[in-house]
């Protein structure tokens, strides 16, 4: 079997949980590598949305930035910011989106806004961005991150972007929040859903190699573990082929 | 004509204790506005900006700014903005308020500052702190249904700063590419200044008026300033310089090497042509290694269009 890196087996996994989307949302890094490996395997038809305005784009490079160049050069549309957070993602036309944060609860929700009190904090995050929006409108949210108990905290310091709210149901509904919310996390170690019921957090696939309790011990409550709990197929070759040879021949993201 | 000097430009119209916006979503960022701001030593100003980047990083370092209004502060693609993260966390060098939104709560408010309205609608911030820490975004109840919606409220800061490809010498401005916020920021900005890589004929702006986004009718000063965006890129002309910004995530976590850097390169240069030569010195051939390829548009048929009869029946 062919050894693959952390960050290969995240995009792998990203990139398959695209199957059979059509209209994406994307984030630079991790997610960027996953969609456009998306797009030669298993999602063809698949149009790349980014913040900064545009639709159906089809870089030529690694993008630098969400605004990179290249996003606009051979896209099928370029649009103005208010035209893309109003036209594209509020009037609901995103179905998945993805997003990443310092600090995320087991309901999903996302903070990237401060470490400690807002009024004097320990670490100033960079704010919501976007994501506040696209947490909100999205369809579905994937996430992307590294597995740590810093990151999978018990309570945040601050709520940037709702995810499942309390758990409650129906509460993102009463609250008017038109997305479905978070559905899915990949990470380094394996990768959760959100159990039905409680709209928690559930372990349900686990890296090959990484064992339950490995996951626990990055992560500051008990987490739920799906009763058919499985290993995920390693990233395939040609898979690996397309990451190192064709999206990021330098291993900027993916080493 | 409104052809002026950067210099002009900025001392004509950009005064201590005024709100700026200097606006470009990681496209068309006008560092040489920011520099000639920090070089005639403006100070107690607000900076409004979508995501502040690297050039309010700077300025807020050489103490131009009091207060920071914005939505997403980091270096794009890079990491953190360090200097505004010692300002917020450590008061270094001087404290620095913060009025915080989301994204499309910041368009929201160029909207409606752009378009004469109260306030704008948005739906967002639902199961949101942003709200709590910033009583400028409230709820009202929507007329039309039972539900509330978020609004904010407008944003017209007392000058907008334009950074485009090419503009005539009215200010007709043209660009192409990511357009960002910047039409309604700078029809919601008190005075406008854009700033150009070229000054073309009035018959160029006219050969494609879809192209203008900015007309005459708004703008107070035209600046002629190739290269005036770096390290950001202007599509079409130059790329991103990404070794400054990855060399800026290293200067910016020392404010002793922040203060040699903005004597070096602002201070101590006398304009942003001094800056450009001081560049082309340490690196000949920069303009070639961040030259485009070419990748042109098809052109198009606007028509001519000759007199109809016009039928009085």
């Amino acid at each position: 079997m062919t050894d693959y890196t952390p960050s290969e087996f995240m995009i792998a996994q990203s990139a398959r949980a695209l199957a059979g989307e059509r209209i994406v949302f994307v984030g630079v890094g991790l997610p960027n590598i996953a969609c456009n490996l998306a797009k030669r395997t298993v999602a063809p038809d698949l149009e790349l949305v980014y913040e900064s305005g545009v639709f159906g784009a089809r870089p030529e490079r690694l993008p630098l930035s969400i605004g990179d160049p290249t996003l606009v050069s051979g896209a099928k549309s370029v649009c103005s910011s208010a035209e893309l957070f109003s036209l594209y993602l509020q009037a609901g036309r995103i179905e998945v989106a993805f997003l990443g944060a310092a600090q995320i609860d087991k309901f999903g929700n996302l903070n990237t806004t401060v470490i400690g009190d807002y009024a004097k904090p320990k670490v100033r995050l960079p704010g919501s961005g976007g994501a506040c929006e696209i947490a909100t409108h999205a369809q579905k949210v994937f996430m992307i991150a590294r597995l740590s108990k810093r990151t999978f905290v018990e309570t945040l310091d601050f709520y940037t972007s709702p995810g499942h709210l309390n758990g409650r149901e129906g509460e993102r509904a009463a609250l008017g929040i038109p997305g479905s919310g978070p559905q899915l996390i990949v990470t380094d170690m394996a990768l959760f859903g959100f159990e039905r019921e409680s709209r928690e957090m559930i372990l349900t696939v686990l890296r090959p190699g990484v064992t339950v309790k490995d996951v626990q011990d990055q992560i500051s409550w008990p987490v739920r573990v799906a009763p058919d709990i499985r290993d995920a197929d390693p990233p395939t070759a040609e898979e690996l082929r397309l990451i190192r040879e064709e999206l990021d021949p330098d291993g900027m993201y993916s080493k | 004509m409104k052809i002026l000097t950067m210099k002009e430009a900025i001392a004509r119209h950009v005064h201590d204790g005024d709100s700026v916006a200097i606006e470009g979503f990681t496209a068309f960022i006008c560092s040489a506005a920011a520099h000639e701001i920090i070089r005639q030593r403006r100070c107690d100003l607000t900076l409004c900006r979508m995501t502040p980047d690297l050039v309010y990083d700077q300025m807020i370092a050489a103490g131009c700014a009091s207060k920071l209004v914005f939505s997403y502060a980091g270096n794009p693609g890079v990491g953190p903005l360090h200097c505004i993260r010692r300002a917020v966390e450590k008061d270094d060098p001087h404290p620095l308020e913060i009025e915080e939104y989301s994204h499309y709560g910041m368009i929201c408010r160029y909207i409606a500052g752009s378009s004469g309205l109260p306030f704008y609608p948005l739906r967002s911030y639902l199961g949101s702190d942003l709200p709590r820490v910033n009583p400028r975004i409230r709820f009202v109840d929507n007329p039309y249904g039972d539900d509330r919606i978020a609004v904010v409220p407008p944003l017209n800061p007392d000058v907008a700063i334009i950074h485009a490809q090419r503009a005539d010498g009215n200010g007709n401005t043209q660009m192409w590419g990511f357009r960002g916020v910047q039409k309604e920021a700078a029809f919601a900005a008190k005075t406008v200044i854009v700033v150009v890589e070229e000054i073309v004929d009035e018959a160029v702006i006219r050969s494609d008026p879809n192209l203008t986004i900015i007309p005459e009718l708004i703008v107070d000063a035209v600046v002629l300033q190739p290269y005036g965006a770096h390290p950001s890129y202007v599509q079409g002309y130059y790329d991103r310089d990404n070794k400054f910004y990855l060399a800026w995530d290293r200067i910016s976590r020392d404010p002793e090497k922040v203060g040699a850097w903005l004597d070096e390169w602002v201070h101590a240069t006398v304009d942003w042509e001094h800056y450009v030569d001081k560049l082309q010195k340490e690196e000949p051939a920069i303009w070639e290694r961040l030259a485009p390829g070419e990748n042109l548009s098809e052109p198009l048929n606007y028509g001519r269009y000759a007199a109809q009869e016009v039928n009085h029946d």
